[in-house]
């Protein structure tokens, strides 16, 4: 009987907390009267500095801080979207999709570029590449391959070397997996001939870039496909051991994007956090103080549109027939 | 002339009014005509971008291993995004049971083959355009519906709308203005003949009554021509009153004068003292008539001459003397003597009978009211205006009525038993209005009358 009760007690405690969050962090400075929730699928170390700034000037708030992982980010906001003031999310067709389903509210600012922002509602602040990373000591000697193509050609002559030494995203988990994935599909049909490739040698699939990296410098894997640039970059400060190729042919850029909840228990207070964000973001001030890549876009970039046509492959027929295809080209 | 004529409203305002009214109708219909049309060619487009998009989609329909496969493009959505970032909806049935999308947008209903259909209708707190069309595929298990609805929420459409009203705002106002302004040039130039011909009415001299002879438009012929016929009957009848006064003045004075010359012969030859003095009165009441008769006559001839001076330089030191001179054989019979004062010529310019009138008037009251053996002065002069002062030595105007002796009829308390008929001072008065000048009566502080006549 004893036995049993305990076990409800863990059940009801562990639905009480239902969501398992990656990361849960709060910050205030002193006294507080209003909390700030942000759901947001980015790294709190990347955050962590624009929400100081943020509280120096408004000392009065307290911000919760609560990082997931893309897709489940999606869901549980569209569970609860009154628990939560702001969203901020990397997978830029969850997002728009958020909005076009009317679940933000609109911000008027003026100096915001609009290829940056849907419906006042909906604002990109980073601007980050998906990359090819590689780890130096796999390709020592060899000729570092600059394009999707090279990256198939070097995987093919080596085959035995990177047999299980590759990894990229498991689309079915990542939501920002799947925008890569389908964003390349879309530009060209090499993303199916070295996911085939990749197929064959056997590749790991991961959730987060953050893993991806982390196999990488252990030498787990040898080559990480479409991982976040951004993330790379600042692990590459810490650890020689990788080197980030951004593919040569066309590089498929993301950017971060923001919204408020239309049901923001301190819809105010959030939409001056937008403000901050946006501000800081289109004009950093000290480029080495954030670690957050900036919303600037080198001459010729180009980024994947704010667009209601990101809502193509988020379709469930659609997301069938794309998944299956992957499937059979990646688990073979 | 008494102003009694009565105005009902005003020519120029009615055809304004009638002409603005007009145009501001016109433009408003103007307005929602265009707007109307902008409406629907708005609206157009957007079906037709709709339409793109639902095909697009419906021809990625296909069946595989008997499943339904709808592999629509990126195209199908991205020619959805507008300026405004219009939400998007869609939604996909097969056989009316909804496959991917979202739901609650209506699905075509007809299952009688290929059909689109439009409609505006309230989704997820907006209004959107959805845009339905369903097709058959035909695969081993039979006949599959497939539909698709598009809806597109209308927020750059209404802002599109929003700048075609205000534009087509500003061009009926625009247009309004115009026309405004165009109706008030045409009011004008409608009016201006009317105007000039009042006011060429107005300028004409009293005695002017010829006839219109300036080029009019055709719609005032029968007011210009019927305003010529009155005038030429005017014109006849004050010829023919004037003639009337003449003949008057001739049918009067002649038989009177005819009377008293019988009387005074008479006269001579009664002896009878109760007689002479029944004679003597007839002639003075004949005196009286007749001067009575002739002064009538000279102020009905000074009332009709008023509007036709005849104007002409008269030398005023001429006239006074010929006047005294003339006025001496009855000065004598009083022993009075009339003295004229002048230094510098004095010319004015006037109707030369009109003043010998009034003249003879004033000095003919100076010796009816002066004692024997009195002076009359009569100075004339320039200074400021020219003038003329006639001042006897009798009793003075009667101090009580002096403000009335000028008016028609009106004699003094001191006129009992002086021949006269009150017209006199009126008669002077008159034709010193008629030439803008002024008649001053008033008493000398050292006694006796005083009229000045001021030109
Ligand atoms: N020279 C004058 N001296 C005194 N009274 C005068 C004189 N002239 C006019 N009046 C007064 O003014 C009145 C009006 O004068 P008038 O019009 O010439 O008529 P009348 O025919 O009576 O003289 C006279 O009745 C008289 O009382």
């Amino acid at each position: 009987m004893r036995y049993i009760i305990v076990l409800v007690l863990i059940f009801i405690t562990y639905s009480l907390n239902a969501e398992e969050w990656e990361d849960q962090r709060i910050f205030s400075s002193g006294s507080t009267n209003q909390t700030l929730r942000i759901l947001s699928s980015t790294d709190t170390s990347f955050f962590e500095p624009i929400l100081k700034s943020y509280l120096v000037d408004n000392p009065a708030t307290k911000i919760e801080y609560l990082v997931t992982g893309t897709a489940s980010l999606d869901k549980i906001f569209r569970n609860t979207p009154e628990k939560y003031d702001l969203v901020i999310s990397s997978a830029m067709d969850l997002q728009l999709k958020l909005v076009n389903d009317g679940f933000a509210i609109k911000i008027q600012d003026s100096n915001h570029p609009s290829w940056a922002k849907w419906r006042k509602s909906l604002f990109a602040f980073t601007i980050e590449p998906a990359a090819i990373v590689i780890n130096k000591r796999a390709f020592a000697n060899q000729k570092i391959p600059q394009s999707r193509q090279d990256l198939i050609k070097a995987l093919r002559s080596r085959s035995k070397f990177f047999q299980n030494r590759l990894g990229t995203y498991d689309v079915r988990k990542s939501g920002l997996g799947y925008l890569f994935a389908t964003q390349d599909a879309r530009t060209s049909e090499t993303y199916w001939r070295l996911m085939e490739v990749m197929g064959g040698l056997g590749t790991q699939l991961y959730c987060c870039s953050g893993d991806m990296i982390d196999d990488l410098i252990s030498g787990k894997i040898a080559v990480a496909y479409n991982v976040l640039s951004s993330y790379a970059g600042a692990r590459k400060k810490v650890s020689d051991e990788i080197e980030i190729i951004l593919p040569a042919d066309f590089p498929t850029t993301m950017m971060r994007t923001a919204m408020v909840s239309k049901l923001a228990p301190n819809v105010e207070n959030a939409k001056n956090f937008m403000l901050h964000l946006l501000k800081t973001q289109l004009k950093p001030a000290d480029k080495n103080n954030y670690t957050l890549p900036p919303l600037l876009l080198k001459p010729g970039q180009q980024t994947i549109i704010l667009e209601p046509a990101l809502m193509t492959y988020l379709d469930k027929l659609k997301r069938q027939t794309f998944i299956k295809e992957w499937e059979r080209a990646i688990i073979q | 002339m008494t102003n009694t004529v009565r105005i009902s409203g005003s020519l120029r305002n009615r055809l304004m009014i009638t002409l603005i009214s007009g145009s501001a109708i016109l433009g408003i219909i103007l307005f929602f005509i265009v707007r109307g049309y902008a409406t629907q060619i708005a609206q157009d487009g957007q079906d037709n971008i709709l339409k793109a998009s639902l095909s697009s989609i419906l021809d990625a329909a296909t069946i595989q291993d008997g499943l339904v496969e709808v592999d629509f493009p990126y195209a199908s959505l991205s020619m959805l995004d507008t300026d405004l970032d219009d939400r998007v909806f869609y939604a996909i049935y097969q056989d009316g049971i909804l496959l991917s999308g979202y739901k609650g947008l209506p699905a075509p209903s007809s299952l009688t083959g290929e059909t689109r259909t439009f409609q505006t209708i309230k989704y997820k707190g907006t209004f959107a355009r959805v845009a339905n069309a369903n097709r058959i595929l035909v695969g081993e298990r039979g006949r599959i519906e497939i539909s698709v609805s598009v809806a597109q929420t209308q927020d750059d459409l209404s802002r599109t709308l929003n700048s075609i009203s205000k534009n087509v705002a500003v061009f009926g106002a625009g247009f309004f203005i115009l026309v405004a302004a165009l109706s008030y040039l045409a009011t004008s130039t409608t009016i201006n003949p009317l105007m000039r011909l009042a006011a060429s009415i107005k300028k004409r001299g009293p005695k002017d009554l010829s006839p219109f002879e300036k080029e009019i438009p055709s719609e005032m012929v029968p007011l210009v021509s019927s305003l010529n016929r009155l005038m030429g009957r005017l014109d006849l009848s004050l010829k023919q009153s004037e003639d009337f006064i003449a003949e008057a003045a001739h049918r009067v004075r002649t038989p009177l004068a005819t009377v008293r010359s019988y009387a005074d012969a008479t006269l001579q030859r009664v002896s009878k003292s109760e007689n002479r003095e029944a004679l003597r009165s007839m002639v003075r009441a004949i005196d009286e008539a007749s001067r009575a008769a002739s002064q009538l006559l000279d102020h009905a001839m000074i009332t009709f001459r008023t509007d036709h001076l005849q104007k002409e330089y008269i030398d005023l030191i001429d006239l006074v003397q010929d006047l005294a001179l003339r006025l001496s054989p009855i000065a004598e019979m009083k022993d009075v003597k009339i003295l004229v004062n002048h230094k510098n010529p004095v010319e004015i310019h006037g109707d030369f009978i009109l003043i010998q009138n009034a003249i003879r008037n004033l000095i003919d009251n100076a010796l009816k009211y002066s004692p024997n053996e009195a002076i009359i002065k009569i100075s004339v002069g320039s200074e400021p205006t020219p003038y003329l002062k006639i001042h006897d030595e009798g009793p003075g105007f009667p101090p009580d009525d002096i403000q009335n002796l000028t008016l028609r009829f009106t004699r003094g308390k001191n006129a009992n038993g002086i021949i006269g008929s009150g017209l006199g001072l009126t008669i002077a008065k008159d034709v010193a209005n008629a030439h803008n000048g002024r008649l001053e009566i008033f008493n000398h502080k050292k006694g006796g009358a005083c009229a000045i006549l001021s030109f």
